[in-house]
């Protein structure tokens, strides 16, 4: 029983989180999102000399060969730093592709996305979809998503070439549950920045119990989200048969601490918080798109509901 | 990262699994709660399955092997807490003395004091804490109990309050002032003293639920030896600081044992009567998930006081999240039972009003999320 990362990942989470301070500061992530293009194909190559895009893909096909809790530490940093690019949706199409196409994405040749409840994240900034009949061509309409930064599209309808594997739910799960911490992390961090300089009355507002308890109330969630987005990751491999259960309530969880984390900054920021210019926003949307995104977490909540429910009883008839 | 038990955990986890279903008898199960203690003439049969523990090896495992301990790490305890919270199994009648006032002792006291190590152990001496004042709870250096040194006594004068099992216990870990009150934490001492010392009126205070498991103790010109001041004089708060250290070390896994089992009795409940109201099942899911977060939670700490850390101010999001998740479900198991609840089952009538002092024992919520703003985000000082 050891619940802590290694010193390797402890420098590994380190490592990405100083890469992506230094690429992609606030002001950066507002300008990439508000040009025209929405994202920074350019970063594409970093991703891929990072060894991140093939962070789970082996070694011997050109990846690096890690695990899931080192994927979970980089979507954690990602969603931290609000990275605007299809890094997510390939990731969750992994599972699903045979080893020439593992190779051609760990190189950055080849971005891929998934098709859930027929929404696909990214449609148009990928080359090919994962779908439940196979692979087919990033080609569809384009929805108004309410994050900017992660568009989502629908397909139309084509042709389907055969996939050696089929995307794994626990794993995209917990996927964008990794995300959604990333999120809560940085929506904290903004808000403590901030209410440590505003002043009001005469003093710092973070002064304030108002203030000051509902960013302690953050911290907390984030603790037990925390807790929960890592334990998924490790049953992901460790512990499969458990891993749908443990990555849907991470990500009910996670992505509802993102959401309140997100409204609680925008609270204690006042009225700059409500505008465009300040980049809360662009935080709270992701926290939105992540929470509905797969399914929201009282709907994914029933995978506990059920499991408390006797297996067979009078009210069930009743139900049928 | 492995969340699995090592082989000598999970062998240790077997082991006490094994031995709780062997010697737990279900009429000492009542033990575990404190509406059973109030009613109890002497804590004799208490008493018993606390000394069965401690021969079994179980009361401070964490202990030094000198201080008749097991030497045993951090995840033996917090093993031994989930198990024992699991079987639903009675604690040791010593909790204070074995999780907080022993392990100040080993650190602060003398040879003769540590005398007492092995008696805690055994549950002959129960030992309470004297901290909370009428005027000094949340701001506790703000005692004005005094104790004046005479010779090679100290004499002690004032009042206590909530200082659980004070009735049915024989010694006392009490702070006191020995400078004067515009010291604040310099001028605190804390003294070891013998409740059936003359001068010591213990009275029971009767809560909402109707129990009295809580006292009153005032003390009058009460003299306590110079030798049992534990620490230096003057050092009170620090010494005071070590024993809330340790309370915070192993406390979650206590707090989240019992949640869980309470979580087990609230599902069970609710399958007997049937309960099948979406809504109400998905508050318990989320309860549910709630006491997994935490219980996962308590594993990340644990495993950061294995690597070498120190029981941080982090440690304060378990309590906060355990009281409210404690409240929400006790709240929800009443409410199972739909309008009857206006004559609820005495079980959870009593767990409902207990569960109220959950978010002001122990540092209120409002004390702990002052803890966090300042000490693990650094805002500004509110006061």
């Amino acid at each position: 029983m050891n619940f802590a990362f290694t010193d390797e990942q402890r420098e590994f989470r380190d490592l990405a989180r100083r890469f992506l301070q230094d690429t992609l500061p606030l002001d950066r992530v507002a300008a990439i999102a508000d040009s025209a293009e929405g994202w920074d194909p350019s970063s594409w190559t970093d991703l891929a000399d990072m060894g991140w895009l093939g962070a789970t893909v082996a070694e011997d096909l050109g990846g690096t060969g890690l695990g899931y809790i080192e994927q979970a530490i980089l979507l954690e940093e990602l969603g931290r730093a609000l990275y605007a690019g299809p890094y997510l949706s390939t990731i969750l199409a992994l599972p699903a592709l045979g080893p020439d196409q593992q190779a051609s994405v760990a190189v950055g040749e080849a971005r891929w996305s998934i098709e859930v409840d027929g929404l696909v994240p990214d449609l148009d900034r990928v080359d090919c979809v994962v779908t439940a009949d196979g692979a087919t061509t990033a080609e569809g309409e384009m929805l108004a998503s309410i994050d900017p930064t992660r568009p989502v599209g629908r397909l139309q309808v084509g042709g389907h070439t055969p996939l050696p594997g089929t995307t794994d739910r626990a794993v995209v799960l917990s996927g964008l549950a990794s995300e959604a911490l990333g999120v809560a992390c940085r929506a904290l961090e903004i808000g403590v920045e901030y209410v440590k300089e505003r002043k009001q009355f005469g003093k710092a507002i973070g002064t304030y119990q108002g203030i000051s308890h509902p960013l302690a109330d953050t911290f907390s969630d984030i603790e037990l989200a925390h807790s929960l987005v890592y334990a998924a990751a490790w049953t992901l491999s460790a512990e499969p048969a458990g891993a749908l259960r443990a990555a849907s309530i991470a990500k009910a969880f996670a992505t509802e601490v993102a959401v309140a984390a997100t409204e609680r900054a925008i609270q204690v920021h006042g009225g700059i918080g409500f505008t465009w210019e300040h980049p809360l926003h662009r935080f709270y949307k992701r926290a939105l798109w992540l929470q509905a995104f797969a399914g929201y977490p009282s709907e994914l909540r029933g995978i506990v509901r059920d499991a408390l429910l006797p297996q067979t009883g009078p009210h069930q008839a009743k139900g049928a | 990262m492995d969340l699995n038990d090592s082989p000598e955990e999970a062998a240790f986890r077997a082991e006490v699994r094994t031995w709780l279903e062997d010697n737990a008898p279900a009429d000492l199960r009542e033990l575990s709660s404190p509406a059973a203690l109030r009613d109890l003439p002497d804590a004799g049969p208490a008493k018993e399955w606390s000394a069965k523990l401690a021969n079994a090896g179980y009361a401070g495992l964490t202990w030094p092997a000198e201080h008749g301990g097991r030497g045993a790490p951090l995840t033996f305890q917090g093993i031994y807490l989930e198990e024992t919270a699991a079987a639903q199994a009675p604690s040791h009648l010593g909790v204070i003395g074995l999780g907080m006032i022993g392990p100040t002792i080993i650190e602060h006291g003398t040879d003769k004091q540590k005398q007492h190590l092995a008696k805690i152990l055994r549950a002959e001496e129960v030992w309470c804490q004297g901290f909370s004042e009428p005027g000094a709870g949340s701001d506790l250096a703000g005692i004005r109990t005094h104790a004046e040194h005479r010779g090679n006594v100290f004499i002690v004068n004032g009042q206590k309050v909530w200082s659980s099992f004070a009735h049915i216990s024989d010694y006392c870990m009490l702070l006191v002032r020995t400078g004067t009150s515009s010291d604040r934490h310099r001028g605190l001492t804390m003294l070891l003293v013998d409740l059936r010392s003359s001068g010591v009126d213990i009275r029971p205070i009767r809560e909402m639920t109707g129990d009295a498991v809580f006292d009153e103790v005032f003390y009058t010109n009460v003299e306590v030896p110079a030798e049992n001041v534990l620490g230096e004089v003057g050092a009170g708060w620090s010494v005071a600081m070590t024993t809330l250290g340790h309370e915070r070390a192993t406390l979650g896994f206590s707090l989240v044992g019992a949640l869980e089992a309470q979580l087990q009795r609230v599902i069970e409940f609710a399958r007997k009567r049937g309960v099948a109201d979406p809504i109400l099942l998905d508050r318990l899911a989320r309860e549910a998930i709630e006491v997994e977060a935490l219980k996962l939670t308590n594993r990340r700490m644990l495993a950061a006081l294995s690597n070498g850390g120190t029981p941080g101010p982090e440690g304060s999001a378990i309590k906060l999240r355990w009281s409210l998740s404690n409240q929400r479900l006790t709240g929800l198991a009443l409410e199972l039972t739909g309008a009857a609840a206006v004559a609820p089952d005495e079980e959870w009538r009593y767990q409902l009003l207990r569960s109220r002092a959950n978010t002001i024992e122990a540092g209120t919520s409002e004390v702990l999320r002052n803890v966090v703003a300042e000490r693990v985000l650094g805002l500004p000082r509110s006061r």
